[in-house]
Parts: C-alpha cells; sequence; structure tokens
C-alpha cells in the first residue's frame, strides 16, 4: 500500500525520530512511504484555542495537499482526530460546501498509526522486538475521539521481550490538553502530578503514547523529577528491531 | 457564530477561572474533598449505567426528545402556560432575573410572610432570589440539607448537584455548632438515644438528626414555599421535582403557597418523555437506579397540597442561547452532574473556582452564554478537551464541541471589540504569525529554522528549564527538550537523495 505520511508540525519540527520510526515500521511491512512536503500545520492549536478564522487556510491546505493520497496515516491520535472530527464541523460552521464535500471524500483515508496496524491491515504483531519494562498512556483523544480502543495495547503485547504493565487510572486525562498546558498551568500541573504518580508506580522504565505532545508535557515533568523514566512514542517501540533500537 | 454580545448588559465579568483555580489548588483539604467525592459518585455511576443494556439507546431519546423541545418551544411553553392555568395555576413570565424576583417577592408580600422555604434550585440561585427576598426583610430557609449547610456559612454552591461537595463532615459538625441553637443540637441528638450520644458527633446521622429538628419547625410554619422544577409536562401542566431527602416533598405539600420558578427550557411535551429522563436522570446523577422521592403535581387540587399554585417561567438569557445553532445544546442539560464528577479539572479545583451556578464542563459552556462571551471569556479555556464529559452526558451535550465554538468567540470578540487589546496580546500576535507560517511551506521552514536559532539562549545543560513570558507556566515543574538540529523533512529529503545516487550508481 502508498502511505502518505502525515507527519504533523509538532513531530516534524520537535520530534523527528517518530518520523523515522514510522517510516522504517512502514518499510519492514512492506509498504511504500511517502511524505508530501508541501504539508505544514493541520490547524488544531489555532482552531482549538479559538483563532477558526485563521486555522481555515490551514485546513483548506491539508485538504488540497492530501485529496489524492490512498491513505493518510499520522503518528497522532490528536492531529488525526483533528482531520477526522473537526474538519467536517468546520467546513459546517463555515459554511463551505465545497470544502465539506472534499473533506467527505478524504477522511475515510485517514488515519492515526496503530488504528491503522490493527483495524486497517489487520495486524498485531509487527515483529518488533523491545525487551524493557513499559507502560502505555492511552491519549484523550485515541480513546474519546478517534476510539482506537485496545488497539496500541494489542500491539505492544505482541512485542517480543516486552514486559508491559498496565496503568492504573489510565484513562484519566494527563492534563496536557494543547494550550491549556499554558493557559491554564495551575490546573494542567495538579492533573499531570496524579498522572505522574500513577506511571511511577508501575515501576516501568518507559511510558508510551501515542501523541508526543502528552508525551512531552508528561516527560518534562519525569525529567524535572529526575524520576528515570523515560517516554516514547508507540512508534519507536513498534519500529525497533533486536538489530535496531528506536528508542 | 456569534455569541458575542450578552443579554445582562448590567453585569460586570466575572473574575477569571486562572484566579479561582490558583486558589483552589492551594487547598489540600479542599483537593482531598472533591476527590474522594468525585470518585465515589463515579464509580456508582458507572455501576447502574453498566446494568443498562439500553443505555445509548435511551441517551439518543433523550437527546432527540430535548432537540425537538427547542426547536418547538414556543409551541410547547403556551401549551404548558395553558394546562397550567386549567389546571388551577397561575402563570407569570421573566424576562431576566429583576422580573423574576420582583413576581415572586410581590406573591410573598402579598402574603405577608416574613419567612419562606426553598426547595433546592440552581434557577433560583442563578437569580440571586434570596438576596432579592431578604432586601425586603423576607427570610428565606433553605431545607435541601446540603443548601442549609452552605446558607449557614454563608458560601455558594460549588456542585450542581451536592453543593456542599467541597466540605467534609467534621467542617460540617463545626459549622452546625457555630450556628444553630443550642437547643435544636440538644433536640437533634436526644433523637439518636440509642447511640447515647452526648456531645455532637461528625457520623453523618447524628448531623442529620439535627439539621432535622431544624427544618421540621420550619416546615410545619412556613405559609411560602419556592422551588424549581426538573421537568414540566406541557399536555397536563404537571411539574416535576426529583430529590433524594423528602425535604423537597415537605416544601411541594406543607404551604399553602406555592411559587415554582422554572428555566424556560425544562418544559417537555409528554408523559412519555418523562419515563427517557427519570431513567436518565438519576443513574447519571447520583448513580441510583431510581431517587427516592419523585413529586409531581399537576396545579391545585381542593384539600390537598398548596392551595396556590404560581409558575414563573424564565428566559433570563436563554431565548439568547437557542438563537445560536451551534450553542443551544447547552439548554438540553437536565442537570445531573455527570460531567463535573467525571471532569479531572473540576476535580482538581471544585465548583467555586467557575464563579457561576453552573460550575464544571457543562457550566463552562452555559455561563458565558447566558451572560455573553465578553462576560466570561476565561471559562471556554477550563478544559484540556479531554472529551470524558461528552462520554458521561445522558442528553449527548457535545460539549467539547461547544467549548471549541466558544473559544472562537471569545477570540473573535478580543479581535473584533478590543482592538487596541488584541494588537498587543502576546497570544494573538503568535498565533496570527504562525497561521501566516503555516500557510507557506517555505515559510514553516524558515520557522523551524527560526525556532531551533531562537531557543538557544534557553537551554542549560541541554535542556530548556526556564522560558519567558507566558510561557513561564510550562517551565513551573516542567523541562523541554531542545529542538532537534534536523527535523523530520530534512532527514526525510536527505534520505531520498541518498538513495537517489545509490540508483545512479547502480545504473
Amino acid at each position: 500500500m502508498r502511505v502518505s505520511l502525515f507527519i504533523t508540525c509538532f513531530n516534524d519540527t520537535l520530534f523527528p525520530e517518530t518520523g523515522r520510526a514510522v517510516v522504517h515500521l512502514l518499510e519492514r511491512l512492506g509498504h511504500t512511504v511517502d511524505f508530501p512536503e508541501e504539508q505544514t500545520c493541520c490547524g488544531q492549536m489555532h482552531y482549538n484555542t479559538g483563532y477558526q478564522r485563521e486555522a481555515l487556510p490551514l485546513i483548506r491546505r491539508f485538504v488540497q495537499v492530501f485529496g489524492s493520497s490512498e491513505v493518510v496515516v499520522a503518528p497522532s491520535a490528536s492531529c488525526a482526530g483533528m482531520v477526522r472530527e473537526i474538519y467536517p464541523r468546520a467546513a459546517e460552521w463555515f459554511d463551505d460546501h465545497q470544502l465539506a464535500a472534499e473533506v467527505a471524500a478524504l477522511t475515510p483515508r485517514v488515519y492515526e498509526l496503530t488504528e491503522f496496524l490493527v483495524h486497517r491491515l489487520g495486524l498485531e504483531d509487527v515483529g518488533a522486538y523491545y525487551p524493557h519494562r513499559v507502560t502505555y498512556h492511552p491519549t484523550c483523544h485515541s480513546l474519546r475521539f478517534l476510539r482506537v480502543g485496545d488497539a496500541p495495547l494489542r500491539l505492544l503485547r505482541a512485542v517480543r521481550g516486552i514486559d508491559f504493565v498496565e496503568l492504573p487510572d489510565a484513562e484519566e486525562c494527563c492534563g496536557f490538553g494543547g494550550t491549556f498546558a499554558v493557559k491554564n498551568a495551575d490546573t494542567s500541573l495538579a492533573m499531570l502530578g496524579d498522572k505522574i504518580s500513577s506511571i511511577k508506580d508501575t515501576g516501568a522504565e518507559v511510558c508510551v503514547a501515542g501523541d508526543n505532545s502528552c508525551l512531552m508535557h508528561i516527560g518534562g515533568a519525569l525529567h524535572r523529577e529526575r524520576a528515570g523514566i523515560r517516554t516514547a512514542h508507540i512508534a519507536e517501540i513498534l519500529a525497533s528491531t533486536e538489530e535496531r533500537s528506536h528508542v | 457564530m456569534s455569541v458575542e454580545r450578552g443579554f445582562i448588559q448590567r453585569v460586570r465579568p466575572l473574575p477569571t477561572f486562572q484566579s479561582g483555580a490558583r486558589q483552589a489548588l492551594g487547598n489540600s483539604q479542599l483537593r482531598r474533598n472533591l476527590y474522594k467525592a468525585t470518585h465515589t459518585i463515579r464509580a456508582k455511576r458507572e455501576q447502574v449505567v453498566g446494568e443498562m443494556p439500553d443505555w445509548q439507546e435511551l441517551r439518543e431519546a433523550g437527546r432527540a426528545i430535548k432537540e425537538r423541545v427547542m426547536r418547538h418551544l414556543d409551541t410547547y411553553l403556551l401549551q404548558l402556560e395553558a394546562t397550567v392555568q386549567q389546571a388551577g395555576g397561575h402563570v407569570h413570565w421573566a424576562r431576566d432575573a429583576g422580573e423574576a424576583n420582583a413576581i415572586v417577592t410581590q406573591i410573598v408580600a402579598e402574603h405577608g410572610a416574613r419567612e419562606v422555604i426553598k426547595v433546592k434550585s440552581l434557577t433560583t440561585d442563578e437569580i440571586k432570589l434570596n438576596a432579592a427576598l431578604a432586601a425586603r426583610g423576607i427570610e428565606v430557609f433553605e431545607t435541601d440539607l446540603a443548601e442549609l449547610i452552605i446558607q449557614l456559612a454563608h458560601e455558594t454552591s460549588s456542585h450542581i448537584l451536592v453543593p456542599a461537595i467541597h466540605k467534609n463532615r467534621a467542617e460540617i459538625r463545626e459549622l452546625f455548632l457555630n450556628s444553630m441553637p443550642a437547643s435544636e443540637i440538644a433536640a437533634g441528638e436526644h433523637q439518636l438515644l440509642s447511640t447515647q450520644v452526648n456531645e455532637l458527633s461528625d457520623e453523618p446521622r447524628a448531623l442529620t438528626a439535627v439539621a432535622r429538628v431544624h427544618l421540621r419547625r420550619k416546615f410545619l410554619s412556613a405559609q411560602v414555599a419556592i422551588s424549581g422544577a426538573n421537568f414540566a409536562v406541557a399536555e397536563t401542566g404537571t411539574l416535576c421535582v426529583v430529590e433524594s431527602e423528602g425535604n423537597g416533598r415537605m416544601c411541594l405539600t406543607l404551604p399553602p403557597v406555592l411559587i415554582s420558578v422554572v428555566g424556560i427550557e425544562k418544559v417537555i411535551p409528554t408523559w412519555q418523555d418523562l419515563e427517557v429522563f427519570l431513567q436518565l436522570l438519576p443513574r447519571s446523577s447520583t448513580g441510583e437506579r431510581m431517587n427516592p422521592y419523585t413529586t409531581l403535581w399537576t396545579g391545585v387540587s381542593q384539600g390537598d397540597g398548596p392551595q396556590e399554585f404560581h409558575l414563573v417561567l424564565l428566559d433570563n438569557g436563554r431565548t439568547q442561547v437557542l438563537a445560536d445553532s451551534v450553542g443551544r445544546q447547552a439548554l438540553d442539560c437536565i442537570r445531573c452532574s455527570a460531567c463535573l464528577n467525571i471532569c479531572p479539572v473540576y476535580e482538581r479545583v471544585g465548583g467555586h473556582a467557575y464563579h457561576s451556578v453552573y460550575p464544571g464542563p457543562i457550566g463552562a459552556i452555559l455561563t458565558p452564554q447566558l451572560l455573553g462571551i465578553g462576560k466570561a471569556s476565561s471559562l471556554p479555556y477550563a478544559s484540556s478537551l479531554c472529551g470524558a464529559c461528552y462520554d458521561v452526558c445522558p442528553v449527548k451535550i457535545n460539549i467539547p464541541e461547544v467549548l471549541i465554538y466558544l473559544r472562537g468567540s471569545a477570540v473573535r470578540y478580543k479581535q473584533d471589540h478590543q482592538n487596541l487589546r488584541a494588537r498587543v496580546d502576546p497570544e494573538n500576535v503568535a498565533m496570527r504569525l504562525m497561521a501566516r507560517a503555516f500557510a507557506s511551506r517555505e515559510r514553516y521552514e524558515q520557522a523551524q529554522r527560526l525556532a531551533q536559532l531562537g531557543q538557544l539562549p534557553f537551554i542549560h545543560h541541554g535542556v530548556i528549564n526556564a522560558l519567558p513570558g507566558p510561557l513561564a507556566g510550562w517551565t513551573t515543574l516542567r523541562d523541554l527538550q531542545p529542538i532537534p538540529r534536523q527535523t523530520f523533512r530534512e532527514w526525510w529529503r536527505s534520505r531520498e537523495a541518498q538513495s537517489q545516487t545509490s540508483e545512479e550508481t547502480h545504473s
């Protein structure tokens, strides 16, 4: 399958290693990866912060850049959710019928990485090897917007050598919430504090999630506390093999 | 897309959510009380909702009924007015809080009453009825146990359903000892002879016994009772109050005069519709299969219950909300409070941080619409958009969607009405610059390079641990890894170039 990688501006700039892992993983599984270089940002930060007028040109741009792709895969539930759940509503709010039609044609082909692997390709064992104690934080947008369900857990449990441990109160929000983490920093940190305690309780070496944005927030506190726990995007675990670790 | 003009222009802007949150977060007792209470109700709700095989169908039915009500609100309200009048009730229409308070005050004054008793009612809290009555020398006695507690403490409610959720029983014991007559405390203890209590304990039974003595006297002497209503059935003119304590039932049946102040969105067409909500509401709110007391009354009946009944139908900004096609779903709310109990933000900060009778996620979308976005522009941001509220809402109000929509209104209000402020607002400036950068690949890639350079002064020992200005909140307890030297797209390009070279070499 020819997969168009929607890297997201966040990963492109801040977490390029996640993008490299996705490319290696998909190529190892026999797919062709294509990276439309005209892509920039899906507009989520603007849209969710209330700058919807400013986000509209970015939405139009995304639909144009990925309009002809066979499938679009993003290593981010949040950004994939923006396209799939918010774009149709945005077209409606701005009363743009042409955009609505283009969005409707595109969204069924847009996937978050783990749902693409499990729900679209029917895979669980992607041939990964990662001999470490790992816990998984299900991000809110993967759980409650995209409804990826247990797809990430099935993938992680099939990783050879992994010591997978469930995260207590896993479905609680970590407190990131995009600009919420800055605009309501005090509340965000109170939520983060409880998430960090849960992560520490697992005794994991690595906390994994499908969104680097939440992981930047969680990892930022783990680093500040010198907790000795790393964060990694799930793609980096799934791309790791006996020959090469991506984490 | 416009929620820009407030209905009640006189109201001053609310203090920001951030200021309220900061105060609450510093109170460790409050944090513990809230955690315990919200998690207990959450677990109960989850259990009783899980028992229902048709819960999703019930939610959809609830949503559909409310949508129909809102679409034909005028028709159902006129039907309700007619049926209440036919049943011997009086109907009053109040455009705003001032009108509603004037109507109620006049009815009470006409009966020469100096004291009224009240059923727990958010709507009367919204219009600050107690203060209006007090200003006319009429004393109000709250009869819901939690409402009584906060009235005695001179506080405001911090939860829709459990107004005193922020207080634990030790704090309530202190309050009773300090604010109730010694005779009532002693009489309450006397009722608990079996336990031989010599001084007031903080056992819920003992506290309830004291409150019971205090309230019984009022139930038997009051001439006028004031209530709200959970539902008003248009086809028969029947009002419905759902409660747990029975104190509401006392108010609704004992005094000769009953005044019910009801928001216009509470009307439902038929009894068949009531069936849906009486299943949805108790399971979502208290986590009970059925609530202990459901009181239904239709006008007046001779020799039974109140002999004079007044229904005050309140707008107070609701028709303005109704006019907004996205925001109007906030009117579907049946005040169950499931969204408060599940909300990770509410759980940490409690209700007072929202500075409104309607706290939590539903308050964050209702208050700015009732008051006008310029009066409460921080509230739509009081959410991480985690989506838990939408999942538990018994009438499927898409709260995250309305939050985002109202953030749009807040930004446009700032940009269009506060021109000077918007021009110097760092967020507004940054967002506009970034939107411009993201609109072209060249500018986007330039911005990536600028960010790599711009961060250099902030990197200390390989990590960013102090940011300036509005971003400082990030680094109070969180480090930031520096932006890597090579972006993903640069890696991709170098890889493409390499594979092209190797292909050329092979051919």
